[in-house]
């Protein structure tokens, strides 16, 4: 199961280098990858249909709680199936739609990173692992919606979806955190019987809101909707598979998963409710006003996961139920539906619908595909979207108001989806900047296996619902629970309330396509509104808090490094001796000077005598080799107090230093002497408090308790447990090996980051015309390199 | 400012210094050293280089771009890591081979992740000192 998941981030790697060695074949190749996991995966449906859940567990960090373990119930397996089935076709579509890109290997590389992550978060048992998957999600979707770097807009909107997403990850974490306190367990599966104590517990609010907040922002539930359809910028594979069919359905999963512990509730229900439902109406409202395919499409899917969360919401098992057949039916059209937006915009050069029509005759296969599942989506039988929409009826038949919802939003997605493929396929042929022609393999493979999926499992729902839907609506409930899924389920009962109203959705909704173009002038009249709406509050925060950085960087970061130094040394003092004070620490001072010896006192000299030669100084270069002198005198003091290795790096690091400063010595402007007396006194007063604070807090080391078991352990433990007898190598390796792993990371990242500022000031301005043609499309030309993009 | 002395010394110190880093790295687990402090001497030297024959030259010799050298020193410390999960044991449990190598001595996982320390930072010494070097050339 780790080789399973750990594959894709294998497969990452190796992405790059297949591109180059195949470039023809790459996506074909890649895809192997994920069709060989979803094989094994389905062959882990008869155990789980069975009931099984299948539990492997490799441990993390045991003292902490935390392990890689990973679980397989009806829910994960359901989504994983989803993640690997639609990552092959993605990856062979990608192969194809990107084929002249020279960075199709970075883009199948970031693919198979979110596939792996993906699957991460949904067979993950430890809610800490699963969280590190859930940001490596967010962090591959940035880089996926960036990927077009050149724009400025593909990088505004990949920013933003992090932001969005980022805030929500942390205040997940901060509910995991709590929820772990709250039951003693990180593990899911044994949360998963302590919903009782968490539902009882007076921090229950706290962690509902948190993991809420969380959900929503990664699954674009209102008023966070406005992310998704921006996050379009990413080329269409991407937009297909993280944004419709799997990742925005991660908050949508978490909701499912956590339902036992956190769900049922009244709060539960109702900020569930509510919250998915004005998703509902807004996107499906939004959808019908756009006029670019994927934009529409991005709408309808923000409704959808309105719908999946209003359906949790409702809790019933009948809804519950109705997620999970929504989860499928949404993910087969809604892929399939963003490839074949794909393959237009790739043969025609537009996505504007205005601009197309009538593409059936010039792409056959492709249409096909697209209207086959648009039926889907509008909700037709015989396909799995029909079905879809029975059940989610059924689910709301006991409310008024919720069924109001439902069919408000599916009437408006009817007209969504004839605008996604009557409006590209029928009608007259329109004039496109590219002469329109059928897409290659590699790209309808995608759509017509999707689309046929969504009429194959309408067709055969009793066997779907019996291996993936029920097994999974019993994981969401949390007890085992037979289902039944019928695409002809009789006239009787709810079932006949539920064909009604599936029959009065498809009227109403054929009758508002006709009169379609009303919703372009809503959408003219809204416009002035748009300042007002969610993305315009975002703006103003990140605004603000841009303002607010540059604000407090003028105060603070005035490019004098004396006042830095100045800062640095006040703040410490000014905290450490209050701390001093009110603490009542005791001081010692040593009356034994017997032992001092004469080579001891010698090095002291020796740093007295060089700082006082830097002081006194009347060049740079004197200065920095006075400096250097106190450098290899510490280093010395540390050789003598047994600290070889400090010792060795102190040498290195001043050697360096030295080095560093003659590079840049002669950058600097000539030596002179401009502050006045009275700042000199002041910067020496402050230069003998900090020595002086320094003195007393070795003093006041000394004075404590010097018996230190962690010493004892590292000094006892290093040559028999760790096969090494240099303890310090041994700690920075082994004992504390995830601190040094921090600090390399954290290396790196300052090396990159010295490297961009020296680049960027000193990048001549007419770098900027040679700026790298975008691959493809009709972007904003590059923006200066030294402005932030937010 | 190309000088005679430093660009002779320089082809001397260079194969010195690096085979003292590499000295300094396998020592490490038992005498003072270990992958940072060789990371610095390596990246002093290669730093040397270039200050006797410029930037180009240094890279050259160099073969791979030192920001390649930061990801594949974190990639090696993370692998080495990762090691011990496949065996049913925690993230970053020491694995050691049984018999000591001649002359290197025992060979385990912590050893792999000190060469990956020792990779990032000359990695990120190099990074910074090259491009020090070119901002001054201009």
């Amino acid at each position: 199961m780790l080789t399973a998941v750990l594959s894709g981030f294998g497969g990452a790697i190796a992405a790059p280098w297949l591109h180059r060695f195949a470039p023809r074949y790459a996506g074909w190749i890649a895809a192997l990858l994920p069709l060989a996991l979803m094989i094994y995966f389905i062959s882990l449906v008869p155990a789980v249909a069975g009931g099984e859940a299948l539990r492997f567990s490799y441990a993390w960090v045991p003292s902490l709680g935390i392990n890689l373990s990973f679980r397989i119930d009806g829910l994960s397996l359901l989504f994983a199936l989803l993640i690997t089935g639609i990552g092959a076709l993605v990856l062979i579509y990608a192969g194809g739609y990107l084929a002249n890109d020279p960075m199709l290997g970075r883009m199948l590389m970031l693919l198979l990173i979110f596939m792996a992550a993906m699957l991460g978060i949904v067979i993950s048992d430890n809610l800490i692992s699963m969280f590190v998957f859930w940001e490596l999600t967010t962090i591959s979707s940035y880089m996926l919606i960036g990927y077009k770097h050149e724009y400025e807009k593909a990088r505004k909107a990949a920013l933003q979806s992090l932001l969005v997403t980022g805030i929500g990850g942390l205040t997940l974490l901060a509910g995991v955190v709590l929820l772990g306190q709250v039951t003693g367990t990180l593990e899911i599966s044994d949360m998963l019987t302590r919903g009782e104590v968490v539902r009882a517990h007076p921090l229950y609010s706290a962690i509902l809101a948190l993991v809420l907040v969380g959900a929503f922002t990664k699954s674009a539930q209102f008023p966070f909707h406005f992310w998704l359809p921006n996050a379009m910028e990413a080329p269409t594979p991407v937009s297909s598979y993280l944004h419709s069919a799997t990742m925005v359905k991660a908050g949508v999963f978490l909701l499912a998963r956590l339902n036992p512990v956190l769900g049922g509730t009244e709060v539960w229900q109702l900020s569930l409710t509510a919250f998915g439902g004005a998703t509902m109406i807004v996107g499906s409202f939004l959808a019908v006003q756009q006029t670019d395919l994927k934009r529409i499409l991005a709408y309808t899917t923000v409704s959808a996961l309105g719908t999946l969360v209003f359906l949790i919401g409702i809790g019933t098992d009948e809804a519950l139920k109705a997620a999970m057949v929504f989860t499928l039916s949404h993910a087969l059209y809604k892929g399939a539906l963003f490839q074949v937006a794909g393959s237009v915009d790739h043969e025609t050069g537009t996505r504007d619908i205005t601009h197309l029509g009538g593409l059936r005759a010039a792409m056959p296969i492709t249409a096909a595909a697209g209207m086959l599942a648009a039926i889907s989506m509008a909700g037709l039988p015989p396909l799995f979207g029909f079905i879809a929409k029975e059940v989610q009826y059924k689910a709301t038949l006991k409310e008024p108001i919720l069924i109001g919802v439902a069919l408000v939003t599916n009437m408006l997605t009817v007209v969504a989806a004839g605008l996604a493929s009557l409006r590209v396929f029928f009608g007259q042929p329109a004039h496109t900047p590219k002469h329109a022609h059928e897409a290659p393999l590699s790209m309808w493979l995608g759509p017509v296996v999707l689309a046929l999926a969504g009429l194959g499992a309408g067709l055969l729902s009793a066997q779907v619902g019996n291996a993936l839907i029920g097994p999974a609506t019993s994981s969401v409930i949390g007890k085992a629970k037979e289902i039944e899924l019928l695409l002809w389920s009789g006239i009787e009962g709810a079932a006949g309330q539920a064909l009604a109203l599936s029959v009065v959705t498809l009227v109403v909704g054929v009758g508002l396509y006709q009169a379609r173009s009303i919703f372009g002038r809503i959408a003219a009249a809204a416009a002035p509104l748009a300042p007002w709406g969610a993305e315009g509050w975002y703006q103003r925060i990140v605004d603000g808090m841009l303002a607010l950085a540059a604000w407090q960087t003028r105060m603070l970061q005035n490019g004098y490094l004396r006042f830095y130094i100045g800062l640095i040394i006040t703040t410490t003092l000014v905290l450490t001796t209050f701390m001093l004070i009110v603490g009542r620490v005791a001081i010692t001072v040593p009356a034994d000077w017997a032992d001092v010896r004469i080579y001891e006192l010698m090095v002291a000299l020796i740093i007295l005598a060089a700082t006082t030669f830097v002081i006194r100084a009347t060049s740079r270069l004197a200065a920095v080799v006075g400096l250097g002198f106190v450098g290899y005198g510490t280093a010395l003091v540390f050789l003598l107090f047994s600290g070889p290795d400090l010792a060795i790096t102190q040498f290195a690091v001043e050697t360096l230093v030295a080095i560093l400063f003659v590079l840049v010595v002669y950058r600097l402007p000539r030596f002179g002497n401009l502050s006045t007396t009275g700042a000199r006194v002041r910067s020496a007063a402050l230069a003998i408090a900090g020595g002086a604070l320094m003195t007393l807090l070795t003093l006041v080391a000394l004075a404590s308790p010097t018996e230190s078991r962690v010493s004892e352990f590292l000094a006892e433990n290093s040559a028999p447990r760790a096969f090494g007898r240099n303890v310090v190598n041994v700690i920075l390796v082994d004992f504390r090996g995830f601190d040094t792993m921090g600090e390399i990371t954290v290396l790196g990242v300052a090396a990159i980051g010295i490297y961009a500022l020296l680049k960027l000031v000193l990048a001549p301005e007419h770098d900027e015309h040679k700026a790298a043609e975008a691959p493809s499309g009709d972007g904003v030309p590059r923006e200066r390199a030294e402005t932030i993009d937010v | 400012m190309h000088s005679l002395i430093l660009a002779t010394a320089t082809r001397l110190l260079l194969p010195l210094m690096l085979m003292f880093s590499i000295f300094l790295l396998i020592r490490g687990h038992n005498e003072p050293g270990g992958g940072f402090v060789g990371g610095l001497v390596a990246g002093a030297g290669f730093t040397l280089y270039a200050a006797a024959y410029g930037v180009s030259q240094a890279s050259n010799m160099l073969r791979i771009d030192p920001k390649r050298l930061i990801g594949a020193g974190l990639l090696v410390a993370v692998s080495s890591a990762l090691l011990s999960l496949f065996l049913g044991l925690p993230l970053m449990t020491g694995l050691w081979y049984k018999e000591p190598l001649p002359v290197i001595g025992k060979v385990g996982t912590p050893m792999l992740f000190d060469v990956g320390v020792y990779l990032v930072v000359i990695g990120v010494t190099v990074t910074i000192t090259f491009s020090l070097f070119e901002a001054e050339g201009e």
